[in-house]
């Protein structure tokens, strides 16, 4: 089936493919929007299933207008240090600043980050940073629960994160072809990310590498099985699956026929288009950087126009650099700086920054003071105090810097910024209410985010840099 | 393949199913013999069943084999041990001299010990954060009790009343295996584990009576990195800030504390705290104060007239084995949710008590019984007949059961690490899922299919219910693709060179621990590629037009993998039934 050609449910392409030589950029882009767009479109309904959640909780709906659809979650697993990257201090000397002692100015007046970013700083009318992060926990897994839930570790129920809060309530209108709450690659495995919410909630987690020759979506693109194959596969599991068939009005089966049934639209029909990035032009594809994180910039691009909800990148190899710090970061900032600063570029060019929040971050910083001294030798420990968070489109406002961290990035000077009020901001601009109950299966008594009675430290919503 | 020499076939077969040929489903997976009542477990359930107008069906021997190896080992039987049950022609005795061969096996102690480890929130990390080498001593404490069959009652006290370093007295870690260790925490986690109890639900006074056996445990930290003591601390010396051993910097250091404690009052340790507790059933508790209060709430708690204790384990048992507790949730006693069966549980609980709790006497009780070989086919699918046991639940296999039979067929393994913290752990490579210790070693695959997040300990916390990511992984990933293509167990299986039918009778007691009927191996045998037969040298002068097409089904190796891929993914793989 070709399926560059736009569906029918799609607009007709005014210009069609046979002048695509003559096309501007901006058109060629356009096109091939709609042609990953009719995806979504074509024969949907497939990952909604399930009952609508419960209305808010009576509360006023928020003031602020709900204006993205997608986001997509750049995971600085292990920590990213915030004073090597997007929160120099150049006048804290070498105890502090190590081996990155400059910083460089941005695309806008007054805002400076540091020396390893050169694109991102040609990118930053386009994102605000939050200088003023702060949860004061420093341990990988709990301040990880920390920054993707918003609830304090160590309360009887597990919260889901935000990618699985996403699926629940954006499933049930969802028409996509592919799961609605997507991992690039690996899954972070620091806690049960769906929660009490159930495995239905689960990120769908690709596997493989986008920056390979072929891109081998786990259980969706197959090494070596052509559909043929697929097809004479399945009609041979019909005539094989004896007990199946004795048993076919067992509820239990009927519920496991269905999902069966949804992964073979995944593997037979045209969701795995999404994760073709052979599709995309290769000076595109070298524009987001040939390595691993900036394909899966790319991949995550193309899950934005095929309606995804949720996107998360849990960043390839992590930032936990206790040791070899610095020559990590001279390896891993520019890998950063290309994929990011190109998504944003990508996003914006293909009209999608708007509707598409991009935030990035660590579950925290690194120490500010260098950790001179063996076994660490340069290196630096794990810091819950300040730390900073990139957040772009979607309803943020690109160009400014949230709140600040004293001389030393070692505390924050102003306007704290606590993970409920990160995630209650992306909450609102989604058109999630915060406030909403998620349903637990045992009955108690939850909501997205903990409310103020029971002790979560709020500086309030980021109204400073929501349109 | 529509060829009229193939519609002939079909019309055979559909004669041979008239005379009650072998092509049936049910006498594949039925016994055509009636349940005879063989104890009191029987008797009992069968009156329900004749009230509920139910006539059980048994199971046949191929589905008994694979369940009783699945249920009491967790491990698929082997061809050659699968091969050699349903050839056994005692048939009068060979289904008990089978269940008390597993009970003996080692599997036996490592799947059951998951079990418990389930229970007992046996993790390494978040959110419970036990730590490497104490899940490790708490997982060993267990495996060592199911397999000298420690009886229960001790292993319940020796739980309870536990102190010393997380790294060296196992059972110490049941006091550190739970997100909230405040008094009203502990009490709740007992009352789940020990007493099948829900105690969020109860009234406020009877948890509130709880919570001071529980309001003297101390947790300390050592010098060593991440041991630490529990242990009975009347003074609470160490909720004092400052009261450390050397090296640490503070108490708040201990694991995970809930958000009040850091501010607890600094000042002289109060005295003697006295326990004002009240026992759940409503009596006063004398605690003197030269006893640790634990102490005096397992004499209670342990002993046959206690309403809970015996219940709770008794429920347990039959719900692991038939996959519904006569209570239902296993974990959710109380009033108002009475047991289908009253006389069964009573029957269960005095059996066990009068066997100085011996759960092995329970085990075979129940498996020896024809209640628990009743066929699983949905005959009965109204509420009461499910909860009176009518037919055995349609249940996917466990996470770590469905790795290790995927892994035992063709020869594979899988790699199971964890990379928090440092030092990375990797286990040894012949170490099957069944036998992991630490529910935070990092498998993607347990993670997909619903291994227990031993978060709360509680029944429902694992969960086998179908999701479409399951399916893609089965049907479709790498992960398994590469074991059917490279299992050199499968290959050498596949590669013997023996009569395809031979080779299908082989894969069929490998996968499915049962021979394949005459319509399944005609079935295997027609796909592949489909060919013109090679005409035999003496007839291809003169009149080959005269003559059928004659044609072959040639299997190539990837038709074998497709057949074999096929069976795992069939219903009677994924499930026990």
């Amino acid at each position: 089936m070709n399926t560059r050609s736009p569906s029918p449910q799609t607009p007709p392409d005014p210009l069609g493919l046979s002048l695509s030589l003559s096309m501007s950029r901006r058109e060629a882009l356009r096109v091939g929007l709609f042609s990953t767009a009719g995806l979504l479109l074509a024969n949907g309904h497939v990952w909604g299933a399930g009952t609508p959640p419960p209305a808010g909780a009576g509360l006023p709906a928020p003031p602020i207008k709900a204006k993205a659809k997608s986001v997509i979650q750049i995971f600085l697993w292990g920590g990213m240090s915030h004073i090597d990257t997007w929160d120099p201090k150049p006048d804290a000397g070498y105890d502090y600043m190590g081996e990155f002692r400059t910083a460089i100015p941005t695309n806008v007046d007054g805002i400076q980050i540091g020396e390893l970013f050169p694109r991102l700083a040609q990118q930053a009318d386009k994102y605000s940073l939050i200088r003023s992060m702060t949860h004061r926990n420093n341990g990988h897994e709990t301040a990880a629960y920390l920054m993707q839930t918003a609830h304090t570790p160590g309360e009887r129920l597990a919260y889901p994160s935000v990618g699985a809060v996403f699926s629940h309530f954006k499933s049930p209108g969802y028409k996509g072809l592919i799961p609605p709450y997507v991992v690039l690659t690996q899954p972070q495995g620091r806690f049960s990310e769906e929660g009490f919410l159930g495995p239905r909630r689960k990120p769908f987690a690709t596997g493989g590498d986008p920056s390979a020759p072929r891109f081998e979506v786990e259980g969706v693109v197959s090494r070596g099985i052509t559909d043929a194959r697929q097809k004479a596969r399945r009609v041979l599991l019909g005539k094989m699956d004896t007990l199946g068939s004795a048993m076919a009005a067992s509820p239990e089966l009927a519920a496991a026929e269905l999902a069966k049934q949804q992964a073979y639209e995944l593997i037979l029909g045209q969701g795995k288009e999404v994760f073709d990035l052979s599709r995309e032009k290769p000076d595109l594809r070298d524009r987001y950087g040939r390595h691993t994180f900036g394909q899966d910039c790319l991949a995550a691009r193309r899950m934005v126009e095929a309606g995804v909800p949720y996107i998360v990148i849990n960043y390839p190899g992590g930032w936990d650099t206790h040791s070899n710090h610095f020559a990590t970061m001279r390896r891993q900032c520019p890998q950063l700086d290309q994929g990011l600063a190109m998504l944003l570029q990508d996003l914006q060019d293909h009209g999608l920054l708007e509707s598409t929040i991009v935030w990035c971050c660590g579950e925290f910083g690194r120490g500010p003071k260098v950790d001179w001294q063996p076994p660490w030798n340069g290196g630096r420990n794990h810091y819950g105090n300040v730390f900073t968070a990139l957040v772009a489109g979607g309803g943020f406002k690109g160009g400014h810097v949230v709140g600040g961290s004293d001389q030393r990035a070692e505390e924050v000077k102003e306007r704290p910024v606590y993970p409920v009020d990160l995630l209650g901001s992306i909450y609102t601009l989604s058109g999630i209410d915060p406030h909403a109950p998620l349903p637990h299966p045992m009955g108690a008594e939850a909501h997205v985010l903990p409310a103020a009675a029971e002790g979560a430290k709020s500086g309030g919503l980021l109204t400073e840099i929501m349109a | 393949m529509n060829t009229p020499r193939f519609l002939t076939l079909v019309a055979l077969g559909t004669l041979a199913l008239s005379f009650g040929g072998p092509l049936r489903a049910q006498n594949v997976f039925e016994s055509p013999l009636p349940p005879q009542p063989t104890g009191r477990i029987d008797e009992l359930v069968f009156a329900n069943l004749a009230r509920l107008n139910v006539q059980p069906v048994l199971c046949s021997d191929g589905v008994f084999v694979r369940r009783a190896y699945l249920d009491v080992i967790g491990t698929l039987p082997t061809a050659q041990e699968a091969r050699a049950f349903l050839q056994d022609p005692d048939t009068a005795n060979k289904r008990s001299r089978l269940i008390d061969r597993l009970l003996e096996r080692p599997e036996f102690a490592d799947y059951w010990a998951m079990k418990w480890s389930d229970v007992l929130r046996i993790k390494a990390e978040f959110p419970v954060n036990l730590w490497p080498n104490a899940a490790q001593a708490y997982h060993r404490w267990v495996l060592a009790s199911v397999a000298t069959h420690k009886p229960y009652d001790q292993f319940a006290r020796e739980l309870l009343t536990a102190s010393g370093s997380n790294f060296r007295v196992g059972p110490a870690n049941f006091y550190r295996a739970m997100q909230n260790r405040t008094p009203e925490g502990i009490a709740t986690t007992v009352a789940l584990t020990l007493m099948g109890a829900r105690a969020e639900a109860w009234p406020a006074a009877r948890l509130a009576g709880l919570a001071p056996f529980f309001s003297q445990v101390g947790y300390k930290p050592t010098s060593e990195w991440k041991e630490e003591h529990v242990f009975w601390d009347p003074l609470g010396t160490s909720t004092a800030a400052g009261n450390t051993a050397p090296g640490r910097a503070a108490v708040t250091a201990i694991g995970t504390t809930p958000p009040a404690a850091p501010s607890l009052p600094v000042g002289p340790a109060p005295a003697l705290r006295p326990a004002k507790a009240m026992f759940p059933d409503g009596t006063d508790a004398h605690v003197p104060p030269d006893r640790d209060p634990r102490e005096v709430f397992a004499d209670w708690l342990i002993t046959p007239q206690n309403p809970w204790f015996t219940r709770n384990i008794a429920n347990r048992v039959w719900a692991w084995l038939l996959g519904r507790g006569i209570i239902h949730e296993a974990d959710d006693i109380r009033p108002d949710n009475p047991p289908s069966n009253p006389a069964l549980l009573a029957y269960l609980e005095r059996e066990l008590a009068g066997h100085r709790y011996d759960l092995r006497h329970l085990y075979r009780l129940i498996l020896h019984s024809q209640t628990y070989q009743l066929s699983a086919m949905p005959r009965f699918p109204a509420p009461e007949a499910v909860a009176n046991f009518a037919s055995y639940p349609l249940r996917r296999l466990d996470a770590e059961v469905l790795i290790d039979a995927i892994n035992q067929i063709t020869g594979s393994s899988d790699l199971y690490t964890s990379p928090i913290p440092e030092p990375f752990t990797y286990i040894p490579e012949d170490k099957p899922a069944i036998a992991l210790a630490d529910g935070s070693i990092t498998s993607p695959f347990l993670a997909l299919f619903g291994r227990s997040a031993r978060a709360t300990g509680m029944v429902e916390e694992k969960d086998n219910k179908p999701i479409p990511a399951q399916w893609l992984h089965l049907l479709n990933s790498s992960h398994i693709q590469r074991k059917l293509e490279q299992g050199p167990k499968l290959k050498a299986l596949l590669d013997t060179g023996r009569h395809q039918a031979a080779t299908i009778e082989e894969l069929y007691l490998t996968v499915l621990s049962r021979f394949p009927s005459p319509g399944e191996l005609k079935n295997a045998e027609a796909y592949g590629q489909v060919q013109p037969a090679r005409p035999a040298p003496a007839a291809t002068a003169g009149k080959r037009g005269a003559q059928p097409v004659k044609t072959v089904v040639i299997k190539r190796r990837e038709d074998w993998i497709d057949l074999t891929w096929s069976l795992l993914n069939s219903t009677e793989f994924l499930y026990r039934h």
